[in-house]
């Protein structure tokens, strides 16, 4: 971890400073967790009343249960797709907006505002368009000949989700890919230019490869949203069906935990998905420390 | 001036130091988890109640859907900060009865408060889901329902069909669907809750088992029973009928609703608490019917069962509210209450007396239909097929027994291999609650 | 602009204008959707352009309270949103700035072991760790209280992780030369750390803000008293009535007021949470 050169002396200074985070986070973070941590080995009623120490069981359970393992499959098809579209239409849009300079701030207020929309509202909105009945996007796409029915169509059903959860996150990264953008110096690009290098051409060349930290940090931001923020939208649009097509991992788990109250099963899975924000943490880590190097 | 006013003001904090006894109210939390109208509605009853006396106040408490107000209740009773009273919906029965350390059953509480208590005035067919197996009556029935055969009438004319005679059987069903998209309607037939409707009362209705034990009234050992020739042969059929619309499936819950008041559906299997909506939405003529069945099958139509909620009393809380809970009870069982609650939210009456008192205030020749749930599940006297069904970890099972409805109606299963999917992956769950509840 | 392209130019216009639109829709059709009477759009279409009902509909979510749609009056639930989402934007960065200071500026025992004990929190959703962190909260008597709802949100590390970034940018040089004017610690914080932080602050805060004012499943739970219930709470409680078709044109109504708060703070601090974002977490 890095230091840095100079710094101020004492203990009692920093210690009162920690003091309040590492507080709460011990109190409302640590121990909760570890008691989570703790539920995956026991068997236990929802109210508390029989606890049975049962070691692995819980964990053999969750794993051979093929469901578990398809949410692991949609899970990560899910969030590559949303980290995608989200990823390339933001690039795209900010592109054009680079472009045009002039009105490139009102373009950003235009853009910026869906990062504000709750999951659970952006997913109450989104639900009520495409209502295979009352909803108008399903009205025009049935114009056009699509039968629109994420009740029963997987495909639908995904392809819903993952509009919802991309749509939010166009926002956030058109903000960093404009700011990218224009951080690229114009002599570089004018030079180019002066080559012969159409825009096309440039942005392939030059641009590119110079937001290249950039996508890829705004990949992995995209990957653990699309992973852990997404649950309000899911819940609140195809509730994880049809069949288990959409049940993503943290609505799998709130689901067992919360709603079906199978405490154990639940537990397992939040030491999994815990595993998984460590191994995503890490990345992001050693790619962050490394970009503060050069 | 100043003095008369002063005087007031002393008059008036003397009759609030008189007339508030010196105990004080006692507050009884109630947690449920009707929204919209219906929340408005439970509210009356609760400020009924308040009004009724003055030692009790009984506070409701909306507290989400069902699955999140009972798990609310539930992380509450772990941290000692629960509610005395609360609502919960019938598949989470199992669970409710076996936290035998954390309920009051309801029949111990009415003898201990001396209450008067019958359970015979209640309907059998609801009393049945909530009692164990001496008899005795758990939790409180509060909202039940039973779903039924709605249909559309202007479309039943429009396809040349008889207004006034709803399908009967599956047979009849079948032609009624090929005449009414005949007739211009674009799909025959959709239904809410699809486990509830097309595999609980399907098969108490055709009296068959849902599974071993009673339909798990009998002890934890229980397993399903659902993937049967009879279920089978139902899903395969509307299976079928999906390719063409014939039928159309419309979602978990009463998610489908909307797909019969726009007209899309002609018929529609749904809960008999859904009437209101249905009218205040749909811009047609509406018909009731009683749920089809197979005509060939011996016993049936038998009855069906009921959903909704009971209120569940939890322990750990003072003495004083217990006895304010016996008294409520009370007051929620008298047929007026009774009867308003039925005839306001389209819930059945859960007392003999509250149908009775309804019968007599022509309720029925007023609102033709409302009658028809009733009539269906006081059919026959419920046998251990119809009589309701108890198993743990239903929450979840439900959701299991629909994942795979819809594998079989997308066509990437038969109901063969979905049914039997269910009952696989259902009594792996039933084995576990057994497990931790043993 | 390097060169002047006008059909380019002009594609980029209209991809832009698109993108925009397209973004926006979901919203517009909310909107149009809470300005029609109830049962119009719920049997049939919903149509593209608002219609009569805005004061009507709009005046009875706020003055009615929607009652009748079974919430308590929404006033008072944006009101709570307000003061939860600014507890935890307030608190949260409160309380990084002084531990990513000490992580950064000092070298102390078990400075490693502090740093990863908050770091390990970074990400993990609170639905994951819900029943937990419940009980502690219960334990505590903090149930129905703004504490109860906004502390246990304060309890992750991405802030503090941010600011520790940003700490790491600033040239040792102005600390040096902080060091050789006698300058205290807790003073070069405030002179120095605090006015240099001050884009990176509003953005967090943005940041910060929509994230409490977007919570439901949490104030769900930690609240049973109507007077402490949040907006968001309140949308899902009247979009999922049991039994009953929601009341869309108010749903919509109330969705539109509660997206409207954050949406401001978005946008009226645009140009602060662009940079601020940009360079904290470049």
């Amino acid at each position: 971890m890095q230091t840095k050169r100079v710094t101020f002396g004492g203990y009692g200074v920093p210690a009162l400073l920690v003091a309040p985070q590492l507080a709460v986070t011990l109190v409302f973070f640590i121990w909760p967790a570890s008691q989570a941590l703790y539920q995956s080995v026991l068997q236990q009623d929802p109210f508390g009343l029989k606890t049975e120490f049962v070691g692995l069981a819980n964990f053999r359970r969750v794993l051979a249960d093929p469901a578990y393992l398809d949410s692991f499959a949609i899970t990560a098809v899910f969030s590559l797709v949303v980290a995608a579209i989200a990823l390339g239409v933001a690039l795209l849009l900010a592109a054009m907006a680079d472009w045009v300079i002039r009105g490139a701030t009102a373009y950003t207020t235009l853009l910026i505002w869906p990062y504000a929309v709750a999951p659970a509202i952006a997913g109450v909105l989104w639900w009520f368009l495409f209502h295979p009945t009352i909803g108008i996007f399903a009205y025009v796409l049935s114009r056009f000949g699509i039968a629109w029915n994420h009740l029963l169509d997987a495909r639908q059903a995904f392809l819903l989700i993952v509009i919802a959860a991309a749509w939010k996150q166009v926002s956030y990264n058109f903000v960093f890919f404009l700011a990218g953008l224009q951080s690229i110096p114009r002599s570089l690009i004018e030079a180019a230019a002066i080559d012969g290098a159409g825009p096309v051409r440039r942005f392939r060349t030059i641009i590119l490869p110079l937001i290249g930290p950039t996508t890829f940090f705004l990949l992995v931001v995209n990957i653990v949203y699309a992973f852990f923020d997404t649950f309000g939208i899911v819940h609140a649009t195809t509730g994880g069906g049809p069949g288990t097509a959409t049940t993503i991992l943290v609505y799998k788990v709130f689901r067992d935990g919360f709603e079906a109250l199978d405490l154990g099963g639940s537990a397992v899975q939040s030491v999994v998905l815990m595993a998984v924000v460590v191994a995503l943490t890490l990345v992001q880590f050693r790619f962050i420390e490394r970009r503060v190097h050069y | 001036m100043w003095i008369r006013r002063f005087a007031a003001g002393v008059a008036a904090v003397l009759a609030a130091v008189i007339t508030t006894p010196a105990g004080a109210v006692t507050e009884i939390q109630w947690w449920h988890a009707m929204g919209g109208a219906l929340g408005q509605k439970l509210e009356k009853i609760a400020n009924d109640f308040n009004a009724s006396q003055a030692d009790y106040k009984v506070v409701p408490v909306y507290k989400g859907s069902y699955p999140e107000a009972m798990t609310a209740a539930i992380a509450a009773f772990r941290a000692r900060q629960n509610p005395t009273l609360l609502q919960v919906f019938e598949v989470g029965t199992a669970t409710m009865m076996a936290a035998r350390g954390a309920v009051y059953p309801v029949y111990e509480l009415m003898k201990n408060e001396n209450e008067p208590f019958d359970p015979k005035a209640f309907l059998p067919a609801v009393t049945g889901y909530y009692t164990d197996t001496n008899g005795n009556m758990l939790s409180f029935p509060f909202n039940s329902s039973t779903p039924i055969l709605y249909y559309n009438k202007d479309a039943f004319r429009k396809a040349g069909l008889d207004p006034n005679a709803p399908p009967r059987t599956w047979a009849d069903v079948e032609s009624a669907v090929k005449k009414l998209q005949a007739g211009g309607t674009t799909c025959g037939l959709t239904n809410e809750w699809p486990s509830w409707v097309l595999v609980e009362n399907f098969s108490a209705f055709h009296n068959i088992p849902i599974g071993t034990k009673s339909n798990g009234f009998g002890g934890l050992d229980t397993e399903l029973k659902i993937n049967n020739p009879l279920v089978e042969k139902e899903i395969a059929m509307l299976a079928d009928w999906q390719k063409t619309k014939l039928y159309d499936y419309g979602g978990r819950t009463d998610k489908a609703q909307p797909k019969f008041f726009s007209g899309e559906c002609g018929i529609s299997l749904g809960s008999s608490a859904a009437r209101a909506n249905i009218l205040a939405n749909g811009k047609f003529d509406l018909g009731y019917g009683m749920l089809p069945y197979f005509a060939d099958v011996k016993g049936a139509p038998q009855n069906s069962i009921i959903g909704g909620a009971t209120l569940w009393v939890l322990k750990g809380r003072p003495a004083a509210e217990y006895k304010g809970v016996a008294k409520f009870f009370t007051f929620l069982s008298r047929p007026e209450t009774q009867a308003w609650w039925h005839q306001n939210t389209g819930y059945l009456p859960i007392t003999l007396a509250a149908y009775e008192l309804s019968r007599s205030q022509g309720f029925y020749d007023k609102n033709p239909g409302t009658d028809t749930a009733i009539k269906q599940i006081t059919l026959n006297p419920p046998t251990e097929n119809s009589k309701g069904l108890r198993f743990g970890s239903f929450v979840q099972i439900r959701d299991v027994i629909e994942e795979e409805l819809e594998q079989a109606f997308a066509g990437k299963k038969t109901a063969k291999e979905a049914l039997d999917a269910a009952v696989k992956r259902g009594n792996d769950l039933l084995r576990a609650f057994e497990k931790a509840n043993m | 602009m390097v060169e002047n392209r006008p059909i380019l130019t002009v594609t980029a216009h209209a991809t832009l204008i698109l993108g925009a639109a397209l973004m926006a829709a979901p919203v517009w059709l909310a909107f149009v959707a809470s300005t029609y009477p109830g049962a119009d759009f719920v049997a049939g279409r919903l149509p593209l352009w608002p219609g009569s009902q805005f004061f009507a509909n709009y005046s009875a979510v706020l003055s009615e309270g929607l009652s009748n749609a079974g919430a308590p009056p929404i006033a008072g639930m944006l009101i709570n949103s307000a003061i939860v989402a600014t507890l935890i934007a307030v608190g949260k960065i409160a309380v990084s700035l002084l531990s990513a200071f000490a992580i950064v500026y000092f070298r102390f025992p078990f400075r490693a072991a502090a740093f990863w004990i908050i770091f390990l929190t970074l990400m993990l959703p609170v639905e994951v760790r819900i029943l937990p962190t419940f009980e502690v909260v219960s334990q505590l008597g903090l149930l129905n209280t703004y504490a109860g709802l906004s502390i246990p949100l304060i309890a992750s590390a991405t802030a503090t992780f941010l600011f520790r970034q940003f700490f790491m940018t600033i040239p040792d040089e102005l600390t040096e030369a902080a060091r050789i004017d006698g300058s205290t610690p807790l003073r070069f914080l405030r002179d120095i750390l605090i006015p240099l932080s001050r884009t990176n602050i509003a953005a967090l805060f943005v940041i910060l803000f929509i994230y409490g004012w977007n919570q439901y499943l949490w104030p769900l739970l930690v609240t049973n008293d109507q007077s402490y219930y949040t907006i968001v709470m309140g949308i899902q409680r009247m979009a999922r009535a049991a039994d009953a078709t929601p009341l869309w044109h108010l749903v919509m109504a109330t969705t539109m007021l509660a997206l409207l708060p954050p949406v401001i703070v978005v946008l009226a601090m645009q140009r602060l949470f662009v940079k601020g974002l940009v360079e904290t977490e470049k």
